[in-house]
């Protein structure tokens, strides 16, 4: 069944007294969960690709400050890249934009618009969302909001140029773009608080006959907790853009100091404000953004390695338990990312004690599925691989951390590219893998075809070794004291010449991985169209998405379905096969 | 396809859907206008002078308009309460009252605003007067959100009360819960700005 026919199957109406519906409503204005899930998903992969897109441009640049990009560098243009070599203005355009598309517009849409929209009802045993027309309207507020973000490259003065975090003063004094910037963020906001509600309400109420809350699945849980982040941080981060947008266009003055000086003259402005009051309205939507980024990544993968190690997870209960207290303290560690803006040590000892406390149920969360590889007949499916791929990676990325929540060690690395190293390992080689890992698990149930594994575990293997070669350079050069978005890649600071050949390495690693991306888009369309067919139940797992057909119909489950089980129970004793799915009653013949 | 539990409660849970759709709503809400109050708290504690509020606004027009808010609380309540009980012509009086208490209060402001302008004060004048427009602004735009969902319930809305009357009730209950709201956010920004 190529894609034509899993929409249209999808768009089906099964109930008798409703009337066909067009083409318009079915395919494009749905209101069906998994229509607006693959969506998102589909949406938030281009942005991805664009998103990477912007950074191999910079890569260039940092490999090779000042010099002719061939052929390409002729597209932007002498206001961009006057005969073919990159402008710091461009150059700041690309870092904001790669920045703001790769966490609003691209790992969060995918992760929770796209896997919490198709995967998160079905697990549950729901026939759509709570509201699906609330659903259907956050969709279509991210693609306004993604559409004002592209359309900002084209505004006089280009794009938003003041860093995905848009710091005040800078970000209040910078060109049009940062308007077009905070309208598209106010668009993206909405989007989130929509989906979130809708997220949260359906979890309560449209659970299946059985399924309580210790009986869901991690990763609705892990969505769950999610949700509650965006419904809660994210309106800070509005109000913040309220204010800052009534700095730029009705000039006020609350995130500029008085007698600030621009280029020589004092601005004319009443003053007064405080540049750090932006700081800890971004940081509080911004901190608990990162466990948003990471939660869905940690539910796909302890889908995938409960299944593909055929035991139970180890730990379920203390993993919930760690997931609501990770969600709850991640409202309170934000300052860590303000250790050096003068806030005051009481300040800094407060945040660095509830970062040391939050990384604790984390490091129990990596444990458990550690564990839980333990005497496990592990399955090396191309799901697997990428979810093993991810253990490792995320460590690296979460104990990376530690130095920079210690206010002494973070004095030193504060702003280098080590802080970039680290986040990077938590969101690329981290989130990314556990995102492609859900990729390769619940496409059949998407289009009722397998993906190749050929071309699945080539994209493995590059991708996960080319991660390393472009983010391990960065922690060695931010260890060395060279500092983040630096135009040159740090060839002006006698400090940094001994870790500047790193900078090269890094740039092959990035067009390395872009190369390794193509296997998979190759592997994407071929398979909707060409790929093994499979039944409702191709990877022998228990949770309730699996009792539907593949793909589902509009309505998801032709008759009720009922959870009678523990969502993960495989090789139990006794049993006359590996895995006892939770729609089988109890109580049914199971021993052989 | 019919989604559970939109109109009917869910016995484990005690709810039905849009309840807790509205309280999670307004829960975000109470985010937004939370970090709004915080950050006017940072840039008071941070300042060098503050002027008392009514050194430039009437705090007489902001207290006949604290009780204008307050009583079309109290209407909208009555016109929920008046469709719990299926009366639909007093449930018609009492959320027409509403909307017209949210006019009176939208016209007051319009006064108080352009009067601000007229003596040259603007959100550029100083911070206290930034954060004035700001916290007043979001909150008229509020007031406009609220007048739109209850017009809509008195006039076209309505006909749903014919085929379901239940549905239409809860409906006219989540519009009130979100009035509330706004009508609490007022009572905060009424001290905050006028008096303190």
């Amino acid at each position: 069944m190529g894609l034509e026919t899993t929409v249209a199957h999808y768009g089906a109406t099964h109930d008798a007294h409703h009337e066909e519906l067009g083409f318009w409503r079915k395919y494009v204005f749905s209101t069906d969960h998994k229509v607006i899930g693959i969506w998102y998903a589909m949406t938030g992969l281009l942005f991805l690709l664009f998103g990477f897109g912007l950074m191999m441009l910079m890569r260039w640049q940092l490999a090779y400050p000042g010099r002719a990009l061939p052929i390409i560098g002729a597209l932007f243009g002498e206001a961009r890249m006057p005969g073919g070599s990159m402008l710091p203005e461009f150059y700041n355009e690309l870092g904001a934009m790669h920045g703001t598309i790769m966490v609003f517009m691209g790992v969060v849409p995918l992760a929770v618009g796209g896997f919490g929209n198709f995967v998160l009802p079905l697990q549950i045993g729901a026939p759509d969302m709570a509201f699906p027309r609330i659903n259907m309207a956050s969709y279509w507020s991210y693609f306004v909001g993604g559409c004002v973000m592209l359309a900002s490259f084209f505004v006089p003065g280009g794009a938003a140029q003041s860093g995905w975090t848009s710091y005040s003063p800078l970000a209040v004094i910078a060109g049009s773009g940062q308007t077009w910037w905070l309208f598209g963020m106010v668009f993206l906001i909405t989007s989130s608080l929509l989906g979130s509600i809708n997220f949260i309400a359906t979890t309560i109420q449209l659970r299946a006959p059985g399924l309580g809350f210790f009986r869901l699945p991690f990763f609705v849980w892990a969505q769950l907790v999610t949700s509650f982040l965006l419904l809660l941080a994210f309106p800070p981060l509005e109000g913040a853009a309220i204010l800052q947008l009534m700095d730029r266009l009705a000039k006020t003055s609350f995130f500029l100091p008085s007698g600030l000086v621009v280029s020589g003259q004092a601005l004319a402005v009443s003053g007064g404000g405080s540049p750090i009051l932006w700081q800890h309205l971004f940081w509080f939507l911004a901190h608990p953004e990162v466990y948003v980024l990471i939660l869905p990544a940690l539910g796909i993968v302890a889908e995938i390695v409960a299944n593909n190690t055929r035991r139970p997870l180890f730990g379920y209960r203390p993993m919930v338990y760690s997931v609501i207290f990770v969600g709850f303290m991640s409202f309170i560690v934000w300052a860590h990312h303000m250790f050096i803006t003068g806030m005051g040590t009481t300040m800094a000892a407060f945040f660095q004690t509830t970062t040391m406390i939050i990384s604790i149920p984390s490091v129990v969360i990596l444990s458990c599925l550690f564990i839980s590889l333990w005497g496990g007949s592990i399955r090396f499916t191309t799901p697997m691989l990428f979810a093993l791929g991810f253990l490792p990676m995320f460590g690296i990325g979460g104990l990376t951390g530690l130095p920079l929540g210690l206010t002494a060690t973070d004095i030193h690395l504060h702003d280098t590219y080590y802080v970039i190293g680290h986040f990077h390992y938590v969101v690329a080689p981290g989130t990314l893998l556990a995102l492609f890992a859900g990729v390769y698990h619940w496409f059949p149930k998407a289009t009722g075809r397998f993906m190749n594994e050929a071309l699945g575990k080539l994209h493995f293997w590059g991708s996960f070794v080319f991660m390393n070669v472009i983010f391990m350079p960065m922690l060695l050069m931010g260890l060395a004291g060279v500092s983040r978005r630096l135009y040159d890649g740090g060839a002006s600071y006698a400090h940094a010449q001994h870790v500047l050949p790193w900078n090269e390495v890094s740039s092959i690693g990035a067009w390395c991985l872009a190369l390794f991306q193509l296997p998979f888009i190759v592997n994407f369309f071929w398979s909707m169209f060409r790929g093994r067919r499979v039944g409702d139940n191709p990877w022998e797992a228990t949770t309730l998405e699996w009792a539907a057909p593949s793909p589902p119909p509009h309505g998801n489950f032709p008759r009720p379905v009922q959870a009678h089980r523990d969502p993960y129970e495989y090789s139990v004793p006794g049993a006359a096969k590996d895995h006892l799915p939770q729609w089988e009653p109890v109580g049914q013949p199971v021993r052989a | 396809m019919e989604i559970p539990y939109t109109v009917a409660v869910r016995p484990d849970t005690g709810l039905n859907n849009g309840k807790i759709g509205i309280w999670l709503f307004l829960a975000s809400e109470v985010m937004l206008f939370g970090a709004l109050f915080a950050s006017y708290v940072m840039l008071r504690v941070g300042a060098e002078s503050w002027p008392p509020g009514a050194t430039y606004l009437s705090i007489p027009l902001a207290a006949f308009n604290t009780v204008v808010l307050i009583s079309s609380s109290v209407t909208m309540v009555l016109a929920w309460a008046s469709a719990v009980r299926r009366d639909f012509g007093r449930f018609r009086l009492f959320m027409g009252i509403t909307i017209l208490c949210g006019l009176v209060f939208l016209v007051v402001k319009y006064f108080e605003y352009t009067a601000k302008f007229h003596h040259g004060y603007f959100p550029s004048t100083n911070t206290f007067l930034a954060i004035y427009f700001t916290l007043t602004g979001l909150h008229g735009l509020h007031v406009v959100g609220g007048m739109a969902v209850n017009s809509w319930l008195w006039g076209p809305g309505a006909r749903m009360w014919k085929v379901d009357p239940v549905h239409f009730t809860n409906r006219v209950e989540n519009a009130g819960l979100f009035w509330h709201l706004v009508d609490l956010v007022w009572i905060f920004l009424f001290p905050v700005l006028y008096l303190l």
